[in-house]
Parts: structure tokens; C-alpha cells; sequence
């Protein structure tokens, strides 16, 4: 891929940042080209405004929420390290590295990538989904296809399935119970990331 | 309902009588006969004669034999497809195209009855030349674009590799057994089986279309076997002249063999080049009709079918060719053209490929009864069997591999109806007329006959029902619960945006960049100047409106008693919710949402609906970013009001018009009001407008619910 080490010094804290998300420096390259591209005034950060821009984005029923996901609650603004930090839960688990273990939990790890989709759904932080942030997701996701009757059923059905503790909301534990037969790793995994 | 079965019988009485009436040979009377009194029937023109005087009423059919013959044939058949929308229950089991042929054979067996001689069947020219171009015409100009480009690596895989795998695998089993089977078969040879192979290894649109209309197949599926149908085409074409001039030739060297390969090349690019010169012309010549907005709709029409003639002439692909240029002069002449033209194009598409279609299975019964059948068992049903087989381990095989690249893995039940709904149909029946005769050409005949009939109305009938059962074993297997399907899915919505993000190198970076040069350059030059987007906001949402005008309606099954919220669930409410989930949930990002019915176009709409968004639009600023579609507002401290935020999320999705009128929504929050072009407001002057575009959006809250799913079809 021919990336020298020149070009990776456009990039600050490039090595810390291979270290910490597990990305090569081709791949952080092209992210970085990638930022570079997504933030059209070229103020070195991304702001809400250039992700809107992207049109499937737009499109997505949760846009919304992806591109609030990216920014830390009270930010306006996103500098390319915490662009690659979000990405990299989205790269595909090495199931055949095992450093250890004991290491710090990287990025990609199962249990990061439930908490990134769980964020989805919790706005407010509070560490629980409630049922109305469920009805909101389904209500985004499902649309105008379904009346309110049935959309409050499938929330209901969902709460009673999954809430295990009976406090009418799903907590991340009972997340990713309600998960476990589900295969996170693959399906939350973008397979070019690698 | 009888009494309209009773008509097409009337006409094809009518249509024999005027066949059997005109006698093999012809003398044409001249008018001014010698005066004979009386009446005089026998050379079809019936006067009654005054001596010397003027006649009063006489008739003369053979002026307008042919095309009367020809108008009784394309009454016959509309009269049957009407016939079979009115007939009750019968279109839930039996799809069209079988009814149509099995008219065609009543039609066809009464004339040979009539007449004791074979009726009048299909000639390959009048097939080639004028059946089949509307079909593809219209097939072509009605793709999803963004859906076929994104799944075109599948498809040409499936195209290219598929076809050659089933046609060299039919022909070298054929061969094997005409081997085996030395005493009936032995003067088959090696590259008649091959030719064979080839022309009965092509999936036919046609039938395929046909079939497909009456099924619940997702979007994405029907472009795969769709798009693959029509690209084989340039495959199956090429093969077929290959093997037949190789048949002409005294023997065949490697050399010839290479040569062939590369006219497959040559053929499928010529095809693909000559339909883009004729739709950028289509679309160079749209531009400047606005003074004779009355035959704009011919340029359409004209164009691309000289693009097919000239493909034609050259030897190269005319299908590739009608299509490209179909896919090409759209985009263009729907913003040049006014929208009364782009309705009558459509609306003629739609109806001259119906007439074609309905012709070509009417035919396709009627050239079945003739006196030209050789019958042989091992042949004929070995090649059935070979057919199946070989396309199924074709299609498991291609599936297998361009999965592991696929983001949106084929599934086993997508599998299943791509490998059974292999329909062959008209093509291979012209195809096999057109061979150079051979002794055993009429077996051929017979044997392509049969296993078009049997791949009609046997796999088409049985279709439908083998996949419900795939479904409900499916199902019964692997019961995912509420919660994981909903997690699922918000994880594919993810998924889908977070690609976005980041931009999915190397697919869409290509893409990207064709839209770039089509917006500095294309656009410019083919797109009238007054009707150039002042931003890409605006052609997304014409093209929404547009959409929407053309989109189907999907009612939301009914569901539980919204009073037993509070008692557990039953068994039947928890499979209806289950059934509502994985029908609206599995669409969205992966775009497989319910393909357009070929027969229906427009439902209801309103001439005026059009005007309103785009003066409401050019009110907005312009935002000069080269892809904006949105724009998002935002509190002050940069993260999202609650009720915003779910607004927003809900905007997104709702780009455009009408909402459901029983949604309640619209009362229960705020959001659901937000649907209507909210996401294009500034933000400031957002809190003003929603109540106007709301009482908007609520008057034309009578019409249908525009069906979530369209808005991420286009994208970006």
C-alpha cells in the first residue's frame, strides 16, 4: 500500500493509535483521507453537519442516533483520534490473537460492541432502556407501517422478554442476555476494517 | 365472470372464420366484375349485385387481412388477460402466464381442428423484432438503478459463470446420454447437444417476470434473477451463434474457440456501447422538447428501439443494448421531459410490454399444436432433469463464493427461488426455430416445447407454495425472540450507516465519482436549463414525489387489542407480531423491500402534487455541499433535545407527502408530524413551519401512506 512512515506523520499520536484500536497504518491512512473528505471546511474536526451530508445517513431510520453516537454527550465537535476510536469497534474480532487477555479490553471486543449498540437506544445514559426509548427506536424503525396499538405491543413484548429484573426497563446485562445467541461479533463487524 | 370467458371464445371463433374463409390460394377479385346476380361467397367478398349498377354493400376482406389477423390476436389476447383478472380465484393459484397458454393451446387446437393444418406460429423474426423489445424496453427503463449497480458484481457472476456452467454442463450431459442411448440418439453430435444447451440454459425475463409478479419476492431478489436474466442474455446469444457457426464449419480448432470467447466480449460491450450513444442522443434530443411536448414520449420509444436494431444489425447484444440506453436516457429525460409525458411513457411502456408479453404465451400455445413433433423419452426427459440439476448445483455453488463478498448473504430460501424460478420461455423457443435443419431438429423442437411448458406450469404453479413451506420450516426451526429481532435489526441499521461513514472504499468511491462527473458535466449538457436542481435536495425529492406516485401501498396486518396490553401475550398475537416484525423490520438498509408490480403503475394520483413540494422548496436556501441531503438541527450545546431527536430520527426517514391516514402518530407525538420535507428546513424557520406543513401534510392525508421503505432506496 505504500504507506511510509512520512505520510503517517500527518497524523498525530499515529503509533499510540495503531496500538490502542489494532488498526494498520494503511488502514489508518484511509480513515484519514476518509476524515479528511468528511470535513469539507477543513477545520481538522467533524461536526454533526458533515456527517448529514453523507445521504445514506440521511436516509437511515437512525441516522439521528449513529451521528450522536459519534459525538461524546456535549460535544460539538470530533477530532480524527476519537473518529478512528469509534470505528475501531467496528472491525472484525481476531478470534485467533489472545494476548493475554488481561490487557486492556480492545475496541472490537464483544462486549464493546453491545455497549456501542446499547448507547443506540440509551440517549439519556442513564444505563437503562427505557420503555419509551424503545418505543422511540421502534417507532423510527418501524415507521408509519404500524399503528401506535401495535408498536406499544412489540415494545411490551420485547421489556417482558428481556427484563429479567422486573424494573420495566432493559439494563446492558440483560442486553446482552437477550443477545447471547446472537453473533455480535460478526454481525457488528465491517469486514474491509480488518 | 362466464360471459367474459365466453367472449375471447367468440373472438378466436370470429378469428378461425376469418381464417378458413380465405382459401389457400388467393385470387383478388377486381371490383368491377362482369355483372352475376346473386350472391357470390366463395372468394370472400360477398356482394349483392345489381345488374350494371353501383354495389351497395359489399365486403372485401382481403384488403385488410393482415392487419385485422393481426388486431384479432392482440384482442384475443388482452381479452384473456382481463378474462383471468375477473376470474375469481383462479390468479392466487395459477399465474398468468400459464392461463395465457393454455388459451394459446385451446386457440390452437380449435384452428388445427378447423382447418387440419398447422395454425400460424411464432416466427423468430416477429419475436426478435417486435415482441420482445417492448418487454426488455420496459423491464429496463423500470430498473432500480442504485439496487442493480450495487448487486451488479452478483449478478454478472451469476449471469456469465451461471449460464456458462449450465450450458456447457446440459450440453456434455445431453451428449452422454445421447451416447448411452446410441440406437435413437446416435446422429445427435457433440455440438448439437452443445447448441442445445445453450439456447435451453437461458432464464427468460419474460417467464421469469411473470411468475415473480404474483410472489412476495423481496427487492433484492428480484433484481438478482432479473438482472441475471436479462445479462445472460448477451451469454446465451453469443454461445448460441458460436456453436452454430462452429456447426457450419468443417471442424474446429482451439483457435476457433478463443475467437469465440472473445466475441462474448465483444458482443456484451458492443451491446452496452450502443445503447449508450443512443441514450445520451435520447437524451440530448429530450432536452429541446419543450416546444412539442407532445412527442416527446416518441424520442423515448424511437431511440431505444434503434438502439436495439442496430445491435441487432451489428450481431451484437440488442438486449444489453435496449437496456443500457433504457438505463441510461431515464434519469435524463424525466427531468427534461414534463410530467404528462413521463406518465404517458410509462404508461405505454407498461401496456406494450403487456401486450407482448400476453402475445408471446399466447403464441407459445398456439405454435405448440403442430404436426412437426418427434418424441423421444430418454431425451426429453433427461433433458428436464438435467435442467433442474444442473441449475440448482450451478446456483449453490455461485452462491457459496460470492457470499463470502457479500455483505447481504444470499439466504438459503433466496437460493431456493432463484435456482426453481429458472423459467424458460419465448427465447428458447425462437432460438431453437432459428437452427439449420438437421434430422433431429424436430426433437429439439418438441423437447425445448416441453420443458418451457413444464418450467411454466409446473415450477411456476408450484412455486409459491414451496416457498411458504421453506418459510414456515424456516420458522419453526429457529424462533428468534421480539427482542433479538429488534436488536438485530437496529445492528444492521448500524451497520449500514456506519459503512456510510466510512465510505465502503473501492465500491463506492467508483460510484462517487461517475456522480460527480454526471453532475459537472452530464448534467449540464442533456438536462434543460430551467430544470437543473438548483441542489441535489431538490432531485432527490422530485424523484421521491415521483416514486411515490408509482408506489405500491402495504397495509400492516391487524393486531392485538390494544386493551390487552396488560396481560401476557398469546401464542397467536406473539406469531402476528413476529410476522410484522421480520416483514418491516428486514427491508431498510438492505433495500429489500417489495419490487414493483409490473402491471400496476400509478394508484391514486393527483396531477397537482408534483407543483407543491417544488415551491415549497425553492424557498429553502441553497446549500451548496455537493451531496447535502438533510439538514440536521441541533440544540445549542450540540446534543439533541429528547423529543428533537426522536423528531429528527423520524424526519429522516420521511422525506416525503402523505401519511397514513389511521396513523395515530400524528396525535400520540410529536414526531410522526414532523414527516413531510422536515428534514430540509432550516432550522430556524422550522418551529413556524410545522404547523402549516402539517395541516398540509394532513389534508393530503386521504390519499395512501407513502410505504417506508422508499426513501432508502435512494440514497446519497
Amino acid at each position: 500500500m505504500g504507506s511510509s512512515s512520512s505520510s503517517l506523520n500527518k497524523i498525530p499520536n499515529a503509533q499510540e493509535l495503531m496500538q490502542e484500536t489494532g488498526f494498520s497504518a494503511a488502514h489508518l491512512l484511509r480513515l484519514y483521507e476518509r476524515f479528511e473528505w468528511l470535513d469539507r471546511d477543513n477545520r481538522g474536526n467533524l461536526s454533526p453537519e458533515d456527517f448529514e451530508a453523507l445521504g445514506g445517513l440521511a436516509m437511515n431510520p437512525i441516522g439521528g442516533r449513529i451521528i450522536c453516537a459519534f459525538f461524546s454527550p456535549g460535544q460539538d465537535t470530533m477530532d480524527f483520534p476519537s473518529f478512528v476510536r469509534i470505528l475501531a469497534h467496528f472491525r472484525p474480532t481476531d478470534r485467533h490473537r489472545n494476548k493475554g487477555g488481561t490487557q486492556q479490553e480492545l475496541p472490537n471486543s464483544r462486549n464493546r460492541k453491545l455497549k456501542f449498540a446499547f448507547q443506540l437506544y440509551d440517549m439519556d445514559r442513564d444505563g437503562k432502556i427505557s420503555r419509551e426509548e424503545l418505543l422511540q427506536v421502534l417507532r423510527a424503525m418501524l415507521g408509519l407501517q404500524v399503528t401506535e396499538e401495535q408498536l406499544q405491543s412489540i415494545a411490551e413484548r420485547a421489556i417482558k422478554e428481556a427484563d429479567l429484573d422486573k424494573d420495566d426497563a432493559i439494563s446492558f446485562e440483560e442486553f446482552k442476555k437477550s443477545l447471547e445467541k446472537v453473533n455480535i461479533e460478526e454481525k457488528m463487524s465491517i469486514g474491509f476494517l480488518q | 365472470m362466464a360471459a367474459l370467458w365466453t367472449l375471447p371464445l367468440l373472438l378466436s371463433a370470429s378469428l378461425l372464420g376469418c381464417l378458413t374463409l380465405t382459401p389457400p390460394n388467393e385470387r383478388p377479385q377486381p371490383h368491377n366484375l362482369p355483372p352475376s346476380l346473386g350472391i357470390n361467397s366463395s372468394d370472400g367478398s360477398l356482394s349483392v349485385d345489381l345488374p350494371m349498377a353501383l354495389r351497395v354493400f359489399s365486403m372485401d376482406y382481403h384488403h385488410v387481412q393482415a392487419p385485422f389477423e393481426i388486431v384479432l390476436w392482440i384482442m384475443l389476447a388482452s381479452l384473456a388477460k382481463l378474462g383471468f383478472h375477473w376470474s375469481g380465484r383462479v390468479p392466487a393459484v395459477v399465474p398468468e402466464s400459464c392461463v395465457l397458454i393454455m388459451v394459446g393451446l385451446l386457440v390452437g387446437g380449435v384452428i388445427y381442428g378447423v382447418r387440419h393444418s398447422a395454425p400460424p406460429t411464432l416466427s423468430a423474426d416477429a419475436f426478435f423484432l417486435f415482441l420482445l423489445p417492448p418487454i426488455v424496453l420496459d423491464a429496463g427503463y423500470f430498473l432500480p438503478g442504485r439496487l442493480f449497480f450495487e448487486n451488479l458484481g452478483t449478478i454478472l457472476w451469476y449471469a456469465v459463470l451461471g449460464t456458462l456452467w449450465n450450458v456447457l454442463g446440459i450440453g456434455l450431459s445431453l451428449y452422454g446420454v445421447c451416447l448411452l442411448a446410441h440406437s435413437s440418439l446416435g446422429d445427435v453430435s457433440l455440438l448439437h447437444c452443445l447448441l442445445f444447451g445453450s439456447l435451453i440454459a437461458a432464464v427468460d425475463p419474460v417467464a421469469v417476470l411473470s411468475v415473480f409478479q404474483e410472489m412476495q419476492v423481496n427487492e433484492q431478489l428480484h433484481i438478482l434473477v432479473f438482472g441475471e436474466s436479462l445479462l445472460n442474455d448477451a451469454v446465451t446469444v453469443v454461445l448460441y451463434k458460436l456453436f452454430e457457426s462452429f456447426l457450419r464449419l468443417p471442424m474446429v480448432s482451439g483457435l476457433d474457440v478463443l475467437l469465440g470467447g472473445c466475441r462474448v466480449v465483444v458482443v456484451g460491450i458492443g451491446g452496452l456501447c450502443v445503447g449508450l450513444f443512443f441514450g445520451l442522443l435520447a437524451a440530448l434530443t429530450s432536452r429541446f422538447t419543450s416546444r412539442a411536448q407532445v412527442i416527446a414520449p416518441l424520442f423515448v420509444f424511437l431511440y431505444s428501439y434503434l438502439s436495439y436494431l442496430t445491435s441487432e444489425m451489428l450481431h451484437l447484444s440488442g438486449i444489453m443494448a435496449i437496456v443500457t440506453c433504457a438505463v441510461t436516457m431515464k434519469q435524463y429525460v424525466e427531468a427534461n421531459v414534463s410530467e404528462r409525458s413521463n406518465t404517458s411513457i410509462q404508461y405505454f411502456l407498461k401496456m406494450w410490454s403487456s401486450v407482448s408479453e400476453t402475445l408471446i404465451f399466447i403464441f407459445l400455445g398456439v405454435s405448440t399444436i403442430q404436426d412437426v413433433h418427434m418424441w423421444s423419452w430418454p431425451f426429453v426427459c433427461s433433458t428436464l432433469l438435467l435442467c433442474l440439476i444442473w441449475r440448482a448445483t450451478g446456483v449453490l455453488l455461485l452462491t457459496a463464493v460470492v457470499n463470502k463478498l457479500r455483505r447481504n448473504a444470499v439466504t438459503f430460501r433466496d437460493q431456493f427461488i432463484i435456482a426453481y424460478g429458472g423459467l424458460r420461455g419465448a427465447i428458447c423457443f425462437s432460438l431453437v426455430f432459428l437452427i439449420d435443419d438437421f434430422p433431429k431438429k424436430r426433437l429439439f423442437i418438441t423437447t425445448t416445447i416441453v420443458v418451457i411448458l413444464f418450467t411454466v406450469f409446473v415450477q411456476g404453479m408450484t412455486i409459491k407454495p414451496l416457498v411458504e413451506l421453506l418459510d414456515v420450516k424456516r420458522k419453526k426451526r429457529a424462533l428468534p425472540t421480539v427482542s433479538e429481532e429488534i436488536h438485530s435489526r437496529l445492528i444492521d441499521h448500524l451497520l449500514a450507516g456506519i459503512e456510510d461513514v466510512v465510505g465502503y472504499w473501492g465500491q463506492h468511491y467508483w460510484k462517487d465519482k461517475f456522480e460527480h462527473f454526471n453532475k459537472k458535466y452530464l448534467c449540464r449538457f442533456l438536462i434543460r436549463n430551467d430544470h437543473q436542481a438548483s441542489s441535489s435536495i431538490l432531485r432527490v425529492y422530485q424523484e421521491l414525489e415521483r416514486r411515490e406516485q408509482r408506489g405500491d401501498e402495504e397495509e400492516a396486518p391487524p393486531l392485538v387489542d390494544p386493551r390487552s396490553l396488560g396481560r401476557p401475550l398469546l401464542p397467536e398475537e406473539m406469531e402476528s407480531i413476529r410476522r410484522i416484525l421480520s416483514r418491516n423490520l428486514q427491508n431498510f438498509n438492505n433495500k429489500q423491500t417489495p419490487a414493483y408490480s409490473r402491471h400496476t403503475l400509478h394508484q391514486d394520483t393527483t396531477v397537482n402534487r408534483t407543483r407543491k413540494p417544488l415551491y415549497r422548496h425553492q424557498s429553502l436556501g441553497e446549500r451548496s455541499s455537493y451531496n447535502t441531503i438533510t439538514h440536521f438541527p441541533q440544540g445549542e450545546d450540540g446534543a439533541l433535545s429528547e423529543p428533537q431527536r426522536a423528531r429528527t430520527g423520524l424526519s429522516r426517514s420521511h422525506t416525503v407527502c402523505s401519511i397514513s391516514p389511521r396513523s395515530t402518530l400524528l396525535d400520540s407525538s410529536v414526531s410522526a408530524g414532523s414527516a413531510p420535507t422536515r428534514s430540509m428546513d432550516p432550522k430556524a424557520a422550522r418551529e413556524n413551519r410545522v404547523s402549516p406543513k402539517q395541516q398540509e401534510t394532513m389534508e393530503r392525508a386521504s390519499r395512501k401512506h407513502l410505504s417506508f421503505v422508499f426513501e432508502n432506496e435512494k440514497q446519497q
